[in-house]
């Protein structure tokens, strides 16, 4: 299982072929994501044209309602628009929204690397956090620190994204004086350190949660591996305990780990949701959420493809980092 | 991807685990999560009788934003309303959102599950496929689409989360079938003339209860957070409806100077959600040991 540094991984043809077959899964979910974003805009009740305009559609006379029909593409077959929507998602374009005015890719591009950079902050904070608090916890296991570990994680189990965030700004606020919402939002190359400054405590809000999952897992799995075998011998070898759980339990260890980031982007990118709304970031899950309430739907059908296909992306690429670590998988199915 | 999974505890027809509420009883978490269910639902069924201090609507026009009082117990809101009626009543939502949407979601889920495994083949793989589809999803996303195509308000949030956690059922209901379905003494049933729905229920369905009934606690803890988010999102529950989501929302400009109107609400999500956790946790100490120590 050890293997030392440097060392070159032997040539798996197994490895190959998992990683073809999980590319060829990749295609076909892509592909029911996109007919299932898109069919379930056609669902909503009555046309898109009187669902956007609401009352004033009533005004419209036929004529009109026909040329926008035929402006949006709605008097086409079915099977066209979706071909066409398809065939432009794939070379950028997602439409219009109607709302903003403004290429629906043009939105996207500008809002996501806030969601990025508020993902990416709050995994590493929930990371440099929980990986090492979670190892403490378990080689002091059962004792006080123990415990305080477990009521950590088990408050970042039970206390939603929005109820964290609300207690922070509270605390803030109240015995700090400070209003971390306040004022415009300042992207990171336009000024870095006002920025990290507005962004810090909605990522500590969204790695809260994140990084009580991670604490609860790398202390499991530590408390399993120090059990092992070859953890033993190592400690019979004379090695030193630090040495003993740094070189050799923690690699391990943290198998499991890596896994669970990925799983757990799914709640990331869903609380990205909360999070915006509540700190008034200008990221794309608000985006989404703005234009649901404004039943914006060229924006909610193009924003919603985006962000699944990132999360697809996601897992995916777990998986192969997850194969590349873990020799133990088994990649027939 | 699989990792060799450690030997599957068959449950075999006719053999019932005995005691299950004893054993959970001498179950730490168990117990604990045990209690803080009951409690919820006890306070939840009060709500949905109307047992409240105040009726949760009732605006009490002088005691506007009033901190917690022997009369007022939990203090009042912007409008004057009884706050410890209002998160009573709001037990009885999010009880009623959970309950519902995990039933659809189980009874959707298990089925789908059930019948993909112990079907095989092609239907087999053109469920799972689907299913795949939908954990394309973040959770949340899934949720807010549907809830797009329906419109907001509480049917539509129970809709919307059920169709969520249905293809999380599926998978741990499927799981067991295809464990179980190859083994012998399902083929002895079949061998001495059981027909495939006797097979099915009498001994291969028994084998999903455990890992199902776990996953129902969860899901009713992850339930009652997606409600709560939907409604905090103004896409659940609609005001002035009594929904711990939507009092957390409205409340947090006024934290600052009322910070009780989102201590309550936030407790009362944290103490539910925490319940069903720590019941979860123990019932799979219990039914399911070989899953002990994984989330």
């Amino acid at each position: 299982m050890e293997r030392g540094r440097g060392e070159v991984l032997p040539e798996r043809p197994f490895v190959r072929r998992y990683l073809l077959q999980r590319l060829f899964a990749f295609l076909p979910i892509l592909i029911g994501v996109s007919l299932l974003v898109f069919t379930a805009i056609r669902l909503i009740p009555g046309d898109v044209i009187t669902a956007t305009l609401g009352t004033e559609a009533g005004m419209l006379t036929d004529a009109q309602r026909e040329s926008l029909r035929s402006y949006y593409g709605l008097d086409r077959p079915v099977v066209e628009q979706y071909a066409r929507w398809a065939a432009g998602a794939i070379t950028g374009d997602l439409g219009v929204s109607t709302r903003h005015g403004k290429p629906v890719t043009e939105l996207i591009g500008d809002r996501f690397p806030v969601t990025l950079q508020l993902a990416l902050m709050a995994v590493t904070l929930a990371l440099l956090v929980g990986i090492p608090l979670g190892i403490l916890a378990a080689v002091r296991h059962n004792t006080i620190f123990d415990l305080f570990v477990r009521m950590l994680a088990l408050a970042g189990l039970v206390m939603p994204g929005f109820l964290v965030g609300t207690l922070i700004i509270y605390l803030l606020s109240t015995v700090f004086g400070v209003l971390p919402n306040a004022g415009n939002f300042v992207r990171f190359n336009e000024d870095p350190g006002l920025n990290l400054r507005q962004m810090i405590f909605p990522a500590i809000t969204l790695g809260f949660a994140f990084s009580a999952s991670v604490m609860r897992m790398t202390r499991s799995s530590m408390l399993e591996v120090l059990g092992d075998d070859y953890v033993r011998t190592a400690r019979g070898k004379g090695l030193r305990e630090r040495r003993v759980i740094t070189q050799h339990a923690l690699r391990n260890a943290l198998i499991p780990v890596v896994t669970l980031v990925g799983v757990e982007m799914g709640y990331l990118l869903g609380g990205t949701f909360i999070i915006e709304t509540l700190f008034s970031l200008p990221g794309l899950g608000r985006l989404l959420v703005n234009a649901i309430s404004q039943r914006d739907y060229a924006l909610v059908q193009g924003a919603t493809l985006f962000i699944a296909s990132v999360f697809v992306l996601i897992n995916l690429l777990v998986d192969l980092v997850y194969a590349a670590v873990d020799p133990r998988i088994s990649y027939d199915r | 991807m699989t990792v060799s999974a450690p030997p599957l505890e068959i449950v075999h027809a006719h053999r019932r685990q005995p005691g299950v509420l004893r054993r959970l009883l001498k179950n730490l978490s168990g117990t604990a999560g045990l209690l803080l269910v009951i409690f919820y639902v006890g306070v939840g069924v009060l709500g949905a009788l109307g047992a409240t201090p105040f009726p949760p609507n009732e605006q009490h026009a002088r005691d506007r934003l009033q901190p917690p009082s022997a009369v007022y117990v939990m203090g009042t809101d912007l409008f004057g309303r009884d706050l410890a009626s209002r998160v009573i009543a709001g037990a009885a939502h999010s009880l009623r959102v959970a309950v519902t949407s995990v039933t659809l979601a189980g009874l959707a889920g298990t089925l789908l599950g059930v019948t993909a495994g112990f079907a095989g083949g092609r239907v087999d793989s053109l469920l799972m496929r689907l299913m795949d589809v939908f954990f394309a999803f973040p959770a949340l996303l899934l949720a807010l689409v549907i809830v797009t195509v329906l419109g907001p308000g509480t049917e539509n949030a129970i809709i919307a989360i059920a169709i969520v956690y249905t293809p999380i059922f599926a998978r741990v209901a499927r799981a067991p079938v295809l464990a179980v379905k190859q083994m012998e003494f399902v083929m002895a049933a079949r061998c001495i003339g059981g027909s495939s729905i006797r097979v099915l229920l009498r001994h291969v369905m028994p084998n999903t209860l455990a890992p199902l009934i776990v996953q129902i606690s969860l899901a009713l803890s992850w339930s009652l957070l997606t409600e709560a988010g939907l409604s905090f999102l103004g896409l659940g529950a609609i005001p002035p409806m009594s929904s711990w989501g939507v009092m957390l929302n409205e409340h947090r400009a006024l934290a600052e100077n009322a910070p009780w109107l989102i201590l309550y609400p936030g407790m009362a999500i944290a103490l539910a959600v925490l319940g069903f956790n720590l019941l979860g946790d123990g019932l799979r100490d219990v039914l399911d040991p070989r899953l002990r120590g994984r989330k």
